[in-house]
């Protein structure tokens, strides 16, 4: 198989990228998108080149680490998945694929197609926590906690982080990434003592860090590995508002 | 040298508490004045940060991943163990000890195991407390499974994120004392060398893999965390950037390497595609409770698996093991499989898997039963491999997977460098030869926030009395050097070979020879071809680009050198362990009928290797039995 990829190439923060095209060849379809990059990549070392800087390490879908923009995609073609999951099967030979880094002003490039997503750890850093010490736990099954509402904490917590709902928004909002982490601990018993500050500080940091506003467009959840809805949103701003009418 | 394993007096159930009561403290005003570095911010790494963070000691916390939630933990997906009895099936400490002891063929210490399965219960409580949402029936209480090598229900999950879901929680309680000002956060920033003074860990060398920068850290004691090194066999379940370079460093300067060759190969992976393949996605062994696995019966059959009839097929599991079957344990299985493979029933397009058939599940329990309890796992593999496997068999094959060697480690998890200390997979300790599953995500947790904390004070106590390292010591000077030297040499060679291109080539020469079954002849030649591969990688790698800027080829040509040298230390252990145990297996060593034979009158010992100018001096820990006899497992 053999396609033209068209690569963003920057050196460093300071410069100025360019798009540049690469024609690979012998390639093959079972071959996971990232595995063709580092393909192209062994070639431009036997030619002297730098290599393109791409994130990744578990390769397998659940550490949030790699991302890019794909043919104006986030993560590729399809819904749902991590760019590590997208194969080459998904391509047609001799497609030319257009590879960019995630683009939001939060999230500024470092080199290639690498950027810095420590904004989304500083939202964490913020309240997504519960503030007891270790040695400090009750006998677990103390509090029984229903098994819905488990579910529900756990369908908001399954977030790996990725950054692709902030980059495919138009407005470059981190609503679904923080609206999921607050509703995943708001919704324990564990985490109601804190919830009202948790929501209060992990936005206000959100607005921080620069990140837009939510107009509910619903692209996020499209791109989301992990399916996160966008029904969390609309929890998260409820929230607020009783935050503030509560604090 | 001697290895003094500093094992507690008395009963087995007294000992940790024993050595509690003993343990040396410090006050919270002299705690502040002390400094410990943590590289790793997995479930050990991010445990012990935070939790010695909370205790008031100032941590720096250091990962190579842009974010310490990305650690390889992230990966574990089917659960933790821990002996609550909530299931009401028999199970206490004292059996999850036993089965743990056991699961690892009698070649980890009792007192060691025994604290593991004593500390699995607090550590539920740990993990629910700091809000992870773990299964729950419908009344709201937790829900557990089984796993394999044993008989009672002890597993907690978090449906296929359990890992994810730990990891979380511990970053979080990890940013909650970054925000709190305790814990200083190093991401993208690789660990190259260990400072060592009089005799003591006093700092690490750290590479900003954003600028390129050598960078010097001093502290009071130093922690690795760094995880698994199986990327060792480049394919493996681990993430690309797993090493075992900070080990292999810390190895250099003096630590020694306890049961490098103690390797666990997962029997559920998919296989290897092509050439181009960097990682093997591990399918979780729960499928094994529903799934059948065969190859056909006659060597090299075409045919798709479909067409292939009952009569024609071969469940060799079920044939060789009629009690435990499918659900052999995790050794077994992936050697079985290997066995087939090697002898020409492989099957798939490059014939190096084995079939993984739902057919009679299906008709059994139903699609929409399947479903439920494997939608997740089908849809994953739909995603990789395009097929659908209601439809037609998995193909699956064995993969490296996991690390039960590591840096030899006392009672205290201290190394034999008095300073340092290994925590999670990276030390050699609780799993002995074999690992049982969902017992190592418990390991890494109760390391870092239980054990940890409560031993690393009876060093530090003294501590207070001796000057705080400054980095512009000699020895700072003199490692940071050594370390741009090192980078300078990669660098000139300027050759004609990719670092993949070996990595590729240790692979296959690891997976080959030191991999599920192991002989003396091939130990000794894949000896000899690593140091080819050695020789031939520092004369002709390439790598492009500068040390100055990000380079990712450069980090891989670092963390390959390493590799490089760690390989030819695991075939060292491997070849020197002339009998077979848990995943050890010397062919040498079998009954008629295939199985291991140990050899405990001459190898119970765990084997702690000194690095010896490029040459390895072996040292025994010999391994008294004290409260189980060691006895044969059979799974027959
Ligand atoms: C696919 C898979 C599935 C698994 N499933 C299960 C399961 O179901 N149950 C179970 O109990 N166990 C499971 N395991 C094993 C378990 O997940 C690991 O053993 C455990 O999580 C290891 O934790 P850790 O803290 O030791 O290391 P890791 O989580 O791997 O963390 C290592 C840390 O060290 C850092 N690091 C490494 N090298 C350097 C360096 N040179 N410089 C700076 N930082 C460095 C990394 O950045 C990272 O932060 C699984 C493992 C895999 C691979
Ligand atoms: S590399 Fe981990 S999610 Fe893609």
């Amino acid at each position: 198989m053999r396609v033209t990829f068209k690569i963003w190439r920057q050196e460093g923060p300071d410069d100025k990228g360019v798009i540049r095209a690469y024609e690979v060849d012998g390639l093959s379809e079972d071959m996971s998108f990232l595995e063709a990059l580092d393909h192209l990549n062994e070639l431009l070392v036997l030619k002297n080149e730098k290599v393109v800087a791409f994130e990744y390490d578990c390769r397998e879908g659940i550490c949030g680490q790699c991302g890019v923009f794909i043919n104006g995609r986030a993560h590729g073609p399809h819904d749902n998945i991590t760019t590590c999951q997208l194969h080459m099967r998904s391509f047609n030979d001799g497609d030319t694929i257009i590879v960019e880094p995630w683009r939001a002003a939060s999230f500024p490039v470092i080199k290639d197609l690498v950027v810095d997503r420590s904004s989304l750890d500083r939202i964490i850093e913020h309240g997504a926590f519960i503030s007891a010490k270790t040695g400090t736990a009750p006998e677990a099954n103390a509090i029984p906690i229903p098994k819905d509402v488990s579910d529900r904490a756990m369908d908001a917590a399954a977030c790996i982080g990725c950054g692709a709902c902030v980059a495919t928004c138009k407005n470059s909002s981190a609503a679904l990434f923080t609206s999921a982490k607050i509703n995943h601990l708001n919704t324990l018993p564990q985490g109601k003592a804190e919830e009202h500050k948790r929501v209060a500080e992990m936005t206000f940091q959100m607005e921080i860090e620069g990140f837009g506003s939510c107009t509910f467009t619903g692209a996020c959840e499209v791109e989301c590995p992990e399916g996160i809805s966008i029904i969390n949103i609309a929890e998260m701003n409820a929230r607020v508002v009783k935050s503030k009418l509560l604090r | 040298m001697t290895l003094d394993s500093k094992i507690p007096e008395g009963k087995l159930e007294d000992k940790w508490r024993n050595y509690q009561v003993k343990s040396q403290l410090i006050n919270p005003a002299n705690k502040k004045k002390l400094n410990i570095i943590i590289v790793g911010s997995g479930l050990s790494g991010a445990g012990a940060a935070s939790t010695l963070a909370e205790l008031g000691y100032d941590v720096k916390c250091f990962c190579y991943q842009d974010s310490a939630r990305r650690a390889h933990s992230v990966a574990a997906q089917g659960g933790i163990n821990a002996a609550k009895n909530y299931q009401h099936d028999g199970d206490s400490v004292y059996r999850m000890f036993y089965d743990t002891l056991k699961g690892g063929d009698f070649r980890s210490r009792e007192a060691n195991t025994y604290r593991l399965a004593e500390l699995s219960a607090p550590l539920i409580d740990h993990f629910v407390q700091q809000g992870v949402p773990f299964a729950r029936e419908y009344g709201g209480t937790l829900v557990n499974r089984s796993f394999g090598g044993v008989q009672v229900q002890r597993t907690f999950y978090a449906r296929g994120q359990t890992g994810q879901q730990l990891l979380l929680a511990a970053y979080s309680q990890l940013y909650k004392m970054v925000r709190a000002k305790k814990v200083e956060m190093f991401p993208r920033s690789e660990m190259l060398d260990l400072v060592v003074i009089d005799g003591k860990a006093k700092g690490i060398i750290v590479r900003d893999l954003v600028t390129g920068k050598l960078k010097r850290f001093a502290a009071d004691a130093v922690v690795l965390a760094t995880g698994g090194y199986s990327r060792v066999f480049r394919l493996s379940t681990l993430a690309i950037g797993c090493n075992g370079s900070a080990l292999w460093k810390a190895h250099k300067k003096g630590a020694l390497f306890g049961a490098p060759s103690f390797t666990q190969i997962h029997p559920t992976a998919l296989p290897q595609s092509s050439e181009a393949q960097s990682k093997l996605t591990l399918m979780s062994e729960s499928l094994r409770n529903d799934g059948r696995i065969w190859v056909p019966k006659q060597k090299g059959d075409s045919r798709k698996a479909n067409d292939i009839p009952e009569e024609e097929r071969d469940y060799y599991l079920e044939r060789r093991y009629p009690s435990f079957g499918n659900l052999a344990p995790r050794d077994i299985a992936s050697r079985a499989a290997k066995e087939r493979i090697d002898a020409g029933f492989g099957v798939g397009r490059l014939k190096n898997a084995v079939y993984l058939d739902f057919r009679h599940a299906i008709e059994k329990f139903g699609l929409e039963t399947i479903k439920d309890r494997y939608g997740n796992l089908f849809t994953m593999y739909k995603k990789i491999t395009g097929i659908d496997a209601y439809k037609e068999p998995m193909q699956i094959s064995p993969a490296a997977h996991f690390s039960m060697g590591g840096l030899w480690v006392d009672y205290e998890l201290m190394t034999t460098i008095p300073g340092l200390y290994a925590v999670g997979e990276c030390n050699f300790s609780d799993h002995g030869a074999n690992r049982l599953g969902a017992n190592s995500l418990l390991q890494a947790s109760v390391d870092g926030y239980f054990i940890l904390p409560n031993t690393i004070n009876n060093y530090l106590a003294s501590e207070i009395k001796t000057d705080h390292p400054t980095t512009d010591h000699l020895e700072f000077e003199k490692a940071e050097k050594e370390t741009k030297a090192h980078i300078e040499r990669i660098l000139a060679i300027n050759g004609t070979k990719t670092v993949d291109h070996f990595h590729r080539k240790l692979g296959k020469v690891m997976w080959q020879e030191c991999a599920m079954s192991r002989n003396k002849s091939g130990l000794e030649k894949a000896i000899t071809q690593i140091k080819t591969i050695r020789d031939q990688f520092w004369s002709d790698v390439k790598v492009t680009g500068h040390d100055k800027e990000m380079n990712t080829e450069l980090e891989k040509a670092l963390r390959l050198a390493d590799f490089i040298e760690l390989g030819i230390l695991m075939c060292t252990d491997a070849l020197e362990r002339e009998e077979s145990c848990g995943a050890h297996f010397r062919e040498e060593y079998q009954t008629e009928d295939g199985e291991a034979v140990r050899v405990d009158k001459d190898y119970s010992y765990v084997s702690a290797w000194e690095y010896d100018n490029g040459d390895f001096k072996l040292h025994k820990e010999t391994l008294e039995f004290e409260f189980v006899k060691p006895s044969v497992r059979s799974y027959k």
